[in-house]
């Protein structure tokens, strides 16, 4: 997106949230990603899934510990770069098979309820 | 909310100076998906295109198509950038149903093609519009609002949605922001879309069909009062679907932010929808409230390191670009920068080489298609490449021309005959009797004819002046409705009359 600079931390967000906060997920972060995974919680659930998430976090961030400047992140377990394959056309499934597990279908498309000011 | 003053174009200009970005997303035409085999094909019937990878379903895994990054190498390279040597796919997590995985293959802080550039000419003035970056991805299915307004998300009762599109490799060009543009702002924005559209298309990687949606623009404006250094708050109109739009859209934002500006309001930082009804963008989804995507590496996918050998490979396979072509066609048929940016804005550029490659000289094809055939799709509203006429029938009208076969007035109903769908040119010729009458003894009998109907002419140019057998040919012309050859209609007169 124009004029925003990236954001380098790629996926370890939270890690360092968590460190700048002195480690603690509050119940607010805890809402926060309820929210984006469309999760509605109660507020006995925040406080409790706020605190087992701290303690994921905490867990997962001792890898810093031992993670020095000459250790680079990694993402994928094997050493392989380069895969690809050649652009063929393959068969698809039929519209009955890709329907097949949807709750509701209309007209051959998927129905899904209606979405309110969150076009993407 | 109420709706703020528009403030007239010229006097928020006067008073503030517009920044603009651009963000560009080109579906690519493999034939076969970015990450799975299903065909590609656009107007499809919905659903008929997808498989266990691209509807998400457990235990499928994508594998990226070959084709697809050699396009966007391609892409990246002919806009100048630097292709990296190593970067990975990223997931954007978002919940909406046009992704049925819930997230979206992108590329985040590691795009393929980095720091290119692209420069656009506007009234003479050569803008250089700085490219951030090039990324790819994979294009969403496609939503059908039902209920309440037709195709509109509010007051929708349900979606049905189309998971075709879901996909389909996407390239996402980003441009720096664009600053010092003034006034020419929309116009620099749609010379910008303009070109990348034609350097795509140039590419071969593309069909770049607005009305189709394998290209759209989201335009991103803001604006700072004269003379200040800080940028201000920008919005982003999304889904510009047209040239047109991509100006006019622009416009309308400089002229709504002035307006909110001037009555000491302040800009939100949204998503703004354009409609090309009304040519005013209307609020979207605010981004203070967009969703946090949490990007991180795609685990399903592998690396890609593309070798320098390739890049340079590919670089090497690029075909000449629309600008050093234009430079080039500019010399070869003599035009001056104003006929050469007519040929261009026509569109013609590639129909009158095409028309010169089968056999005609280059005045005589420009004629054609910037006099006769412009003038025709005018009439018809249409663009010069969609009339069904081919450039190869255009040189073979004009061979005919030149052979003595035809004359001007002749050809244009040969053009007209083909145009209306009667066949070939030849085609036309015969079936519409179209000859010149080349034949001395007919065409003698109509002269003798004429010079009794004009003996005061006759007279002159049997006293020696010559120059009046103009009025005389054009009577000649005239009675044979244009069927003479007129130069040999002119040689014989001046003969008949002694004066050759």
């Amino acid at each position: 997106m124009a004029g925003n600079p990236i954001d380098r931390r790629n996926g370890f967000h939270m890690l360092d949230e968590h460190a700048a906060q002195g480690g603690a997920i509050t119940r607010d972060q805890a809402a926060h990603l309820a929210r984006l995974s469309r999760l509605a919680l109660g507020d006995d659930e925040l406080g409790r899934l706020a605190a087992q998430l701290d303690q994921i976090i905490a867990a997962v961030a001792r890898v810093q510990e031992v993670a020095a400047d000459d250790i680079p992140p990694t993402s994928h377990a094997l050493p392989l770069t380069n895969v690809y394959r050649a652009d063929e056309i393959r068969p698809s499934l039929t519209p009955e098979q890709a329907l097949a597990a949807a709750p509701a279908a209309e007209g051959g498309r998927f129905r899904v309820p209606r979405i309110l000011d969150e076009e993407a | 909310m109420t709706t703020p003053t528009l403030m007239p174009y010229d006097e928020a200009l006067a008073r503030f100076e517009p920044v603009l970005g651009i963000e560009t997303h080109i579906e690519l035409g493999t034939y076969s998906k970015m990450f799975c085999g299903c065909a590609t094909s656009f107007g499809a019937e919905p659903n008929t295109q997808v498989c266990p990878v691209c509807l998400g379903l457990p235990g499928s895994l994508p594998v990226t198509n070959h084709a697809a990054i050699e396009g966007i190498i391609k892409i990246g390279l002919a806009l100048n950038c630097s292709i990296v040597e190593w970067c990975r796919f990223a997931r954007k997590n978002y919940f909406y149903p046009d992704m049925p995985k819930d997230y979206q293959i992108s590329q985040y802080d590691e795009p393929l093609c980095v720091d290119g550039y692209l420069e656009v000419e506007v009234d003479g003035a050569v803008y250089r519009v700085e490219i951030e970056r090039v990324h790819m991805e994979e294009d969403t299915g496609k939503s059908l609002h039902v209920g309440g307004a037709t195709g509109r998300i509010q007051g929708a009762d349900h979606s049905l949605v189309d998971y075709n599109r879901a996909g389909i490799p996407l390239v996402e060009i980003v441009t720096k922001p664009i600053p010092a543009t003034g006034d020419k702002a929309p116009l620099v924005a749609r010379a910008y879309a303009t070109e990348l559209r034609e350097l795509v298309r140039s590419l071969g990687v593309s069909d770049v069909r607005m009305e189709e949606g394998s290209m759209r623009c989201d335009v991103n404006v803001s604006l700072m009062p004269r003379g200040a250094s800080e940028w201000g708050t920008r919005t982003e109109t999304k889904n510009v679907n047209s040239l047109r739009s991509v100006e006019r859209s622009v416009r309308s934002e400089i002229e709504r932010q002035a307006g909110v500006l001037d009555a000491g309001g302040r800009i939100v930082q949204e998503t703004r929808h354009f409609h090309e009804d009304t040519g005013r963008t209307t609020s979207g989804r605010s981004k203070e409230e967009a969703q946090d995507y949490r990007y991180f590496p795609e685990p399903d996918l592998v690396p890609m390191a593309p070798s320098r050998e390739w890049v340079e490979e590919l670089r090497g396979s690029l075909p000449e670009l629309p600008a050093a072509r234009r430079r080039r066609v500019q010399g070869e048929w003599g035009l001056s920068d104003l006929e050469l940016r007519d040929v261009v804005n026509a569109g013609a550029v590639e129909l009158i080489e095409a028309t010169i490659a089968a056999g005609t000289d280059a005045g005589s094809a420009r004629k054609w298609w910037m006099n006769e055939l412009s003038r025709r799709a005018t009439e018809q509203g249409t663009e010069l490449a969609e009339l069904p006429i081919t450039p190869e029938q255009v040189a073979r009208i004009q061979a005919m021309v030149q052979a003595g076969e035809l004359n001007d007035k002749l050809a244009r109903q040969v053009f007209e005959g083909v145009l209306a769908g009667e066949g070939t040119p030849d085609a036309v010729v015969a079936a519409r009797g179209l000859k010149v009458v080349s034949d001395d003894g007919e065409l003698v009998s109509i002269i003798d004819g004429v010079i009794a109907d004009n003996a005061a002419v006759a007279d002159k140019i049997r006293a020696g002046k010559v120059a009046a057998a103009g009025a005389l040919v054009g009577a000649v012309m005239k009675a044979t409705r244009g069927q003479a050859d007129a130069g040999r209609a002119r040689e014989l007169i001046l003969e008949r009359l002694g004066a050759s």
